[in-house]
C-alpha cells in the first residue's frame, strides 16, 4: 500500500551485536513506517529481546547503524532513547504502583501554578489522555488498583506524552487475559490511526495476525524476512521461525528405542485430569506412562512451562486432580512431588536452578539431599562417590567437583542441574528446554542419556521449542498453543510439518481423541 | 472484532477495591486511635483533657516530631535512618562546646549545627546510593560515628549558660489566658507543616514517594534518583541536628547520653502514623499523630501513676507489632487478587 | 567448530600460574580477618608492654590475652547465632533486648538469699539454679521463635520483625525488674560468668562448647548446606525441595537461643541483672562481627569461625583503645570507622571502581 511509499521513520541496517561466546545479532535490518504495526518475531535466542535493548540503549552494537527520521542515533540509555522519542511498554510495566494513575503519567513533567503542583490540571490532562484513548478511569486512585491491562495503557500514555516517534511494546500480552487483549489492541488501533509507528514484540501467533500490518522474523540472531501480514500464511510464519525441517542429524538413536505403546497396553504413572490456573493455564488433561518419553511441543509461551509447573507443585493448580499410581495426590509444594517421585529440570537455571556460588557437587546432591531431610547427612564419601560418577557419566567439563558452579559452562552447568534430579532416582523426570543454549555436542550427549534412561523404565516429560528433537525421542507428542493443550499425538503419526500445521492453525484434523 | 470501548473492565478498580488497603486507612486508624486513647484518659483521670496537658503532649514531645518528620521521609523513600538520636546528641555537645568555650554567637552556633547535621546526612546518602549499600548499615555506622564524635569533645555534660538559650528554654507564648506553648514546640509545627507542603505540592515529595515505590522505575522515568535520595538523608541530619538544638533549649546541656533510642521512638512514631517501612505508602503528617499517640500513652501512665514507665515501651512494641502485622496482612490479601 | 565458550558467570577462572601456596593463604576466606586481627596485635605487642605476658596466679591464667578472650565470650556467642541469621539474608536486632531478658529472668529467679547455717552467713537461691537457667534459656528460645514466626511465616522483613522485639524486649526486662538492678548473691551462678575451671576461665568452655556443636551441626547435617542455599537463591533452594520456611524459622530460634547464654554470661559476670544497659548495642557489635568475619550482609556463604575472630577483633580493639590510654569513647569513631571500610570494600560497586581505576593485565585471555 502507501505505507511502502513514505520514508521509514525508523531505520536499521546491518546491525550486529556478538557477546562471548555467542553472536547475538548479525547483520539484522529493520524498517518501521509510521502509522502502522510491525511485530516481531522469532523463538527464544532469535535475538528480538538484544534488538530491543540496542533499540533502547541498553546495548551499543558492534556493528550497523540506527536512523530516526532519517538521522543517525546513538542512545546510551533508555532514557536516552526516551528523549530521543523511542519509547518502550515492557511486561513489567515500568511505573509506581503506589503513585495514582495522574501521576504516574506526569511524574517529571507537573503541571505548575505559582511553583506548587497543580493537582486539578494534571488530573484533567491525564483523564483527557486516557479518553483519547476511549479509557475512563479514576484517574486519582493508585494505578497497582487496576489490572495490567490499564496500567499498560497508562504506561502507553505517559509514552505519547513524551510525545514518542516510535513506540515500542514488548511482549505486553504475556500476562493478559483475552478481553484485555482486545482492549489494547483496540488502542494500538486507534494510534496507528493517527500516525504512530508501532513495534510489537510478541510469541502469540493469534495476536500477530489480529494486530499486524507487517511482521519481521529473526531466527538465531539473523534477519529471516519483512513480510506484510497478508502475505504470509501462519504456516509459513511458524516455518521460518523454526527453521526449515532440518536433516535429522541422528536418528538412529530414537529409531533404536522400542517403541513403547506398540501392542502394549503401558502402565499409567500419573494422570491429571482439568489441570489449569488462571492467567497461566487452561484446563487440560494428561496422560503419562511409565517408561514413556512425552514431548511437549509448541512455541514459546504456549504453556508448556505453566503446565510443567502445575505438575511439580512448583505453582499451585486453581483446578484439576492428579493420581499418581491410581492414588490422588495434591502438591502444595515441590518437595510433595518430589517425595511422589518427580523431578523437575527447570527451563532458567540461572535463577530457578543454579545455586552459582556452590560447588558442583553441592550442586548436584542439594535435591538428593533435600529428600533425605536435615539429619541425614549423605557421607562425604558418598557425595564424592555421586557427583564423580555423574561427571563422568554426562560428560561434565569441570576442573574438579568443588569448583563453584557459576565457572561453568552454560552446557555444563545444565548438566549438573540435570545430574541433581537423576541423583534422586525419579519416577517422571521434567526436562523443561534442557538444551537450550546449549552447543550442539553437550545437546546430543544429554538427549542420548535421557533417551537411555526410557529405556530403564524412568518416564519423561520432555518440553522444548526444538521441534526437530522432540520428534526425534519422544514416544508421544502433546502440542500446546497458546496456553491450551492442542492435540496428542502417538510417535510417527506426525512429522515437522504436521506439527507446524497444528501449531499454527490450532484444532485440526489428525487431532487424536484422547482418554 | 469491533471492540467498543467505553469504560471497559476499567471502570472501578478490579484488583482490591476496597478501602482498606489505601493508606489513607492505616492514617484513619492512628487518628481514631489517638481520639479513643484522649477520650479514655479524660474518663479516667480529671483533668486528663485540660488544654495545657494537651499542648504539653507537643511541648514534651517537639524535638522528637522534628525527627520523625525527616525520618518520614527516609521511611517514604524506602530507607531508614539509625543515627538521627546520634545526631541529636552531636548537636547539643557541638553547641554547648561552641557556646561555652568559645562564646560564639547563639545564631552562628545554631547554623553550623544544623550544617553538620545535613551534611552528615548527606555524606550517608552519597554512600548508600553510589556504593549500593543496605541503608541499615551504614546508618548504623553513621549511629556510631556520630556519639563516639560526641564523646570525643567531651565525656561529660556540658552546661548551657548562654542567655538566648537560657530565654528559649523559658520562653512561654501565651495561647489564650491559660495556656501556653513553647518556641520548640512552635517550630515544630512550622517543620511539620512545611513538610506537608514540600510532599504533596513540589515534584522533590513526589519523587520520594516514587523512589519508595520502586526505584528502578523511577530512575526510568527519568526521576533523578541521586539527587533526591541524597537530599532525602540531608534533610533527615538537618532534622535531627534541629531537634538538637530544640533539645538543648530543652536541657540547656550538651551530652552524649542524650537521646539514646530516639531514632527507634521516631521510627515507631512513624509506623504507627500509618507508613509502611517498605517504603512508598503513607502521610507526612502521620509523624503528627504518631508522636501523639506515643506522647498520650506516657502521659497516661504518667497519670496513672502506678504503672511503671517500662510499660511505654511494651506498648509501643505492641502498637509497633499490630500496625506491621497489620500492614502486611493486607499486602497479602491484596497480591491474592 | 566453535572455540570453547567463556565460562559464565563472569568469575575470572584462576589461571595455571598462581596456584602456589601463598595464593592459596591469600585466598582463603580467613584471611582477611586473620591478618586484621595480627595486625592489631602487633600494634598491641608495639605499644602495650606485657601485652604478650601470661601468667599462672592462683591457679588461674592471667594475662591480657586471657582478659580479652573472656569478655569476649558474650559477644562472641552472640554473632555466632547471628551468623546463621545473616546467612539466611536476615537480621536480627533484637539480640541485645534477649539479653537483657535472659539475665533478668535468671537473676530475679536466683536472688539469693541469706539464711544462718551453723553460725556462717550463706547464699541460698531462690529457686534452683537450674530451673533459673532453664526459664531463662526458655525465654530466649521463646523471644527467638517469636521472631521467627513474624520472619518466615507473616513474611513481614527481617528488620521490621526483630525492631518490634527490640523496642518492647527491653521494656518486658525492664518492668521485671521495675528498673533497678538486681543483684544476685548465690556464688555458684557467679561461675557461668567468671568462674575458672582448670586455671581457664569458664566462659572460654561455654563458648567453646556452642562454636563446636555448631560447627558439627553444620558440617555433619545438612543443615550448612541448606541454609546457604537458601540465602543464596531461595527460588531454586525451593525447587529442591528444602523447607526454607522451617529453615528460616530455626535460625532465628537459635540466634534466640545464642543470645540467650550470652545474657546469662553476662548477668552471671556483673553478678546482677541491669535490664537498662545489658547487651545495649550488642547486635550491632554482633553484626559488625559476622561482617569482619567475611560473611556477607546478603547472605550466602558463611563463616563461623570468621565471626569469632570478627568478635576477637573488635574486643581486642576495645582493649587496645583503653591501654594505648585513648579515651574509650575513640572506640566508636573505629568502629563506625571499620564498618564503613569493611562496607564498603565489600560492595559490587566499589570492585567496579577499582577494576575500571587499575585494570587488570590477563596474560593471554581474550577480553
Amino acid at each position: 500500500m502507501s505505507k511502502l511509499a513514505q520514508a521509514p521513520v525508523l531505520a536499521l541496517h546491518g546491525i550486529s551485536k556478538g557477546f562471548p561466546g555467542v553472536q547475538a545479532l548479525s547483520g539484522v535490518a529493520l524498517n518501521l513506517y509510521p502509522g502502522e504495526v510491525h511485530t516481531l518475531m522469532g523463538q527464544n535466542g532469535a535475538g528480538k529481546s538484544t534488538l530491543i535493548k540496542v533499540l533502547t540503549g541498553v546495548y551499543t552494537p558492534d556493528a550497523g547503524e540506527i536512523l530516526l527520521e532519517g538521522q543517525a542515533i546513538h542512545p546510551t540509555s533508555t532514557l536516552d532513547a526516551q528523549n530521543l522519542g523511542i519509547s518502550t511498554v515492557y511486561q513489567e510495566v515500568n511505573l509506581c504502583p503506589n503513585l495514582s494513575v495522574a501521576e504516574n503519567i506526569f511524574i517529571g513533567r507537573y503541571p505548575r501554578k505559582l511553583g506548587r503542583i497543580d493537582w486539578a490540571s494534571m488530573q484533567q490532562q491525564a483523564t483527557a489522555l486516557l479518553e483519547r484513548m476511549q479509557i475512563r478511569i479514576d484517574v486519582t486512585q493508585p494505578l497497582e488498583q487496576y489490572p495490567l491491562a490499564i496500567q499498560q495503557m497508562v504506561a502507553i500514555s505517559r509514552a505519547l506524552l513524551v510525545s514518542a516517534k516510535v513506540l515500542i511494546l514488548d511482549e505486553p500480552t504475556s500476562s493478559l487475559d483475552e478481553k484485555e487483549v482486545d482492549l489494547l489492541f483496540s488502542v494500538l488501533r486507534g494510534l496507528r490511526e493517527q500516525g504512530m509507528a508501532i513495534l510489537f514484540v510478541t510469541h502469540f501467533l493469534d495476536q500477530t495476525y489480529a494486530i499486524s500490518d507487517r511482521i519481521t522474523v529473526m531466527r538465531n540472531g539473523q534477519l529471516e524476512g519483512e513480510y506484510l501480514c497478508s502475505d504470509l500464511s501462519r504456516l509459513e510464519l511458524v516455518n521460518k521461525m523454526v527453521g526449515a525441517p532440518a536433516a535429522t542429524p541422528d536418528s538412529s538413536a530414537a529409531e533404536s528405542r522400542p517403541v513403547a505403546g506398540v501392542g502394549q497396553q503401558l502402565k499409567s504413572f500419573l494422570r491429571t485430569r482439568g489441570l489449569g490456573r488462571k492467567g497461566a493455564l487452561t484446563p487440560m488433561d494428561l496422560d503419562i506412562h511409565e517408561g514413556e518419553l512425552l514431548g511437549f511441543a509448541g512455541l514459546l509461551g504456549s504453556g508448556r512451562t505453566e503446565a510443567a509447573r502445575l505438575l511439580f507443585g512448583a505453582d499451585k493448580a486453581d483446578t484439576g486432580t492428579i493420581e499418581i499410581d491410581g492414588k490422588a495426590m495434591s502438591f502444595h509444594s515441590p518437595r510433595d512431588a518430589i517425595a511422589a517421585g518427580i523431578g523437575f529440570c527447570s527451563e532458567d537455571r540461572k535463577h530457578e536452578g543454579a545455586i552459582l556460588e556452590l560447588s558442583v557437587r553441592e550442586n548436584l546432591i542439594l535435591a538428593l539431599q533435600a529428600r533425605n531431610g536435615l539429619l541425614r547427612a549423605i557421607p562425604m564419601k558418598r557425595q564424592q562417590q555421586l557427583a564423580e560418577q555423574y561427571v563422568k557419566a554426562l560428560g561434565i567439563k569441570t576442573a574438579s567437583i568443588e569448583t563453584a558452579i557459576g565457572t561453568l559452562s552454560g552446557g555444563n552447568q545444565q548438566k549438573v542441574l540435570l545430574a541433581r534430579w537423576l541423583a534422586t532416582d525419579p519416577k517422571l523426570m521434567i526436562l523443561d528446554e534442557p538444551t537450550r543454549g546449549i552447543d550442539v555436542r553437550a545437546k546430543q550427549e544429554i538427549m542420548d542419556y535421557v533417551s537411555a534412561l526410557c529405556r530403564k523404565g524412568m518416564s519423561i516429560l520432555f518440553i522444548s521449542s526444538e521441534l526437530p528433537e522432540v520428534l526425534r525421542v519422544s514416544d508421544r507428542i502433546v502440542v500446546m498453543r497458546d496456553r491450551k493443550a492442542g492435540g496428542e499425538y502417538p510417535r510417527g503419526a506426525l512429522d515437522e510439518t504436521s506439527v507446524l500445521h497444528v501449531i499454527a492453525a490450532g484444532d485440526t484434523a489428525g487431532e487424536s481423541a484422547h482418554a | 472484532m469491533s471492540a467498543v470501548m467505553n469504560t471497559p473492565t476499567a471502570s472501578t478498580p478490579k484488583k482490591t477495591g476496597s478501602m482498606m488497603s489505601s493508606p489513607y486507612f492505616t492514617s484513619l486508624v492512628t487518628v481514631a486511635l489517638l481520639v479513643v486513647l484522649l477520650v479514655a484518659g479524660g474518663a479516667a483521670y480529671p483533668g486528663f483533657l485540660s488544654v495545657q496537658v494537651m499542648l504539653n503532649l507537643l511541648i514534651d514531645n517537639a524535638f522528637l516530631l522534628v525527627i520523625a518528620v525527616g525520618m518520614s521521609f527516609v521511611i517514604l523513600s524506602g530507607g531508614i535512618d539509625l543515627s538521627v538520636g546520634s545526631v541529636l546528641a552531636l548537636t547539643t555537645m557541638v553547641s554547648a562546646w561552641m557556646l561555652q568555650t568559645w562564646h560564639a554567637p547563639p545564631v552562628l552556633v545554631i547554623g553550623v549545627s544544623l550544617a553538620i547535621g545535613a551534611g552528615f546526612g548527606a555524606a550517608m546518602g552519597a554512600i548508600i546510593h553510589y556504593f549500593k549499600l543496605q541503608p541499615f548499615i551504614v546508618t548504623l555506622a553513621g549511629m556510631f560515628l556520630a556519639r563516639g564524635l560526641c564523646y570525643l569533645i567531651s565525656i561529660n555534660s556540658i552546661s548551657i549558660e548562654d542567655p538566648f538559650f537560657v530565654a528559649m528554654s523559658q520562653t512561654q507564648i501565651p495561647l489564650g489566658e491559660e495556656a501556653f506553648i513553647s518556641p520548640g514546640a512552635l517550630i515544630a509545627i512550622v517543620m511539620l507543616v512545611g513538610a506537608i507542603y514540600v510532599a504533596h505540592c513540589t515534584p522533590f515529595g513526589r519523587a520520594i514517594y516514587a523512589v519508595g515505590g520502586n526505584e528502578q522505575s523511577a530512575l526510568m522515568m527519568g526521576l533523578r534518583v541521586a539527587r533526591t535520595k541524597i537530599l532525602i538523608y540531608a534533610f533527615s541530619g538537618f532534622c535531627a541536628a534541629l531537634a538538637g538544638v530544640l533539645f538543648s533549649f530543652y536541657m540547656l546541656s550538651g551530652y552524649g547520653l542524650h537521646a539514646q533510642g530516639t531514632e527507634l521512638d521516631a521510627i515507631a512514631a512513624v509506623v504507627i502514623g500509618g507508613t509502611l517501612l517498605t517504603g512508598g505508602y503513607g502521610y507526612v503528617a502521620g509523624a503528627l499523630s504518631g508522636v501523639l499517640v506515643l506522647g498520650t500513652i506516657q502521659t497516661l501512665i504518667a497519670f496513672d501513676g502506678t504503672l511503671s514507665s517500662w510499660w511505654t515501651k511494651i506498648v509501643i512494641g505492641g502498637l509497633l507489632f499490630i500496625f506491621c502485622v497489620v500492614q502486611r496482612l493486607m499486602a497479602m490479601g491484596a497480591a491474592k487478587k | 567448530m566453535h572455540s570453547p565458550v567463556k565460562p559464565l558467570g563472569g568469575h575470572a577462572v584462576a589461571s595455571a600460574p598462581t596456584n602456589s601456596f601463598v595464593s592459596m593463604i591469600v585466598q582463603h576466606h580467613l584471611f582477611r580477618p586473620l591478618a586484621a586481627l595480627a595486625l592489631l596485635l602487633l600494634v598491641d605487642l608495639l605499644l602495650i608492654p606485657g601485652f604478650f605476658h601470661v601468667e599462672i596466679k592462683d591457679g588461674h591464667l592471667y594475662g591480657s590475652l586471657i582478659d580479652i578472650a573472656n569478655r569476649a565470650a558474650p559477644l562472641i556467642l552472640a554473632a555466632i547465632g547471628m551468623t546463621l541469621v545473616i546467612a539466611t539474608r536476615g537480621i536480627d536486632i533484637s539480640v541485645g533486648a534477649v539479653v537483657a531478658i535472659s539475665g533478668t529472668v535468671a537473676s530475679t529467679m536466683i536472688g539469693g538469699t541469706m539464711v544462718m547455717n551453723n553460725g556462717v552467713p550463706e547464699y541460698v537461691a531462690n529457686t534452683p539454679m537450674v530451673w533459673a537457667i532453664c526459664a531463662a534459656m526458655g525465654a530466649a528460645l521463646l523471644c527467638g521463635a517469636w521472631n521467627g514466626f513474624l520472619v518466615a511465616r507473616m513474611g513481614l522483613q527481617p528488620i521490621v520483625a526483630t525492631l518490634i522485639l527490640m523496642v518492647a524486649g527491653r521494656g518486658l526486662a525492664q518492668l521485671m525488674t521495675d528498673g533497678q538492678i538486681v543483684t544476685v548473691y548465690y556464688q555458684p551462678f557467679f561461675f557461668l560468668g567468671s568462674g575458672y575451671l582448670f586455671g581457664i576461665p569458664f566462659s572460654l568452655y561455654i563458648v567453646a562448647a556452642v562454636f563446636i556443636v555448631t560447627f558439627l551441626l553444620m558440617q555433619k547435617t545438612a543443615l550448612g548446606l541448606f541454609i546457604q542455599s537458601v540465602g543464596i537463591n531461595p527460588v531454586a533452594a525451593r525447587l529442591a525441595g528444602i523447607k526454607t520456611a522451617v529453615l528460616i524459622f530455626f535460625v532465628y530460634v537459635f540466634c534466640g537461643a545464642c543470645a540467650g547464654v550470652s545474657g546469662l554470661m553476662i548477668s552471671s559476670n556483673i553478678k546482677s541483672a541491669d535490664a537498662n544497659n545489658a547487651g545495649l548495642l550488642l547486635e550491632l557489635d554482633a553484626i559488625l562481627a559476622v561482617t569482619l568475619g567475611g560473611t556477607s550482609l546478603a547472605g550466602g556463604k558463611f563463616s563461623l569461625a570468621g565471626s569469632v575472630i570478627g568478635a576477637l577483633i573488635i574486643q581486642t580493639l576495645t582493649y587496645t583503645i583503653y591501654s594505648i590510654g585513648l579515651p574509650p569513647e575513640v572506640n566508636m569513631v573505629v568502629k563506625s570507622a571499620v564498618v564503613f571500610l569493611v562496607c564498603i570494600s565489600q560492595s559490587a560497586e566499589f570492585k567496579n571502581m577499582w577494576r575500571r581505576a587499575f585494570p587488570a593485565r590477563k596474560k593471554g585471555n581474550a577480553q
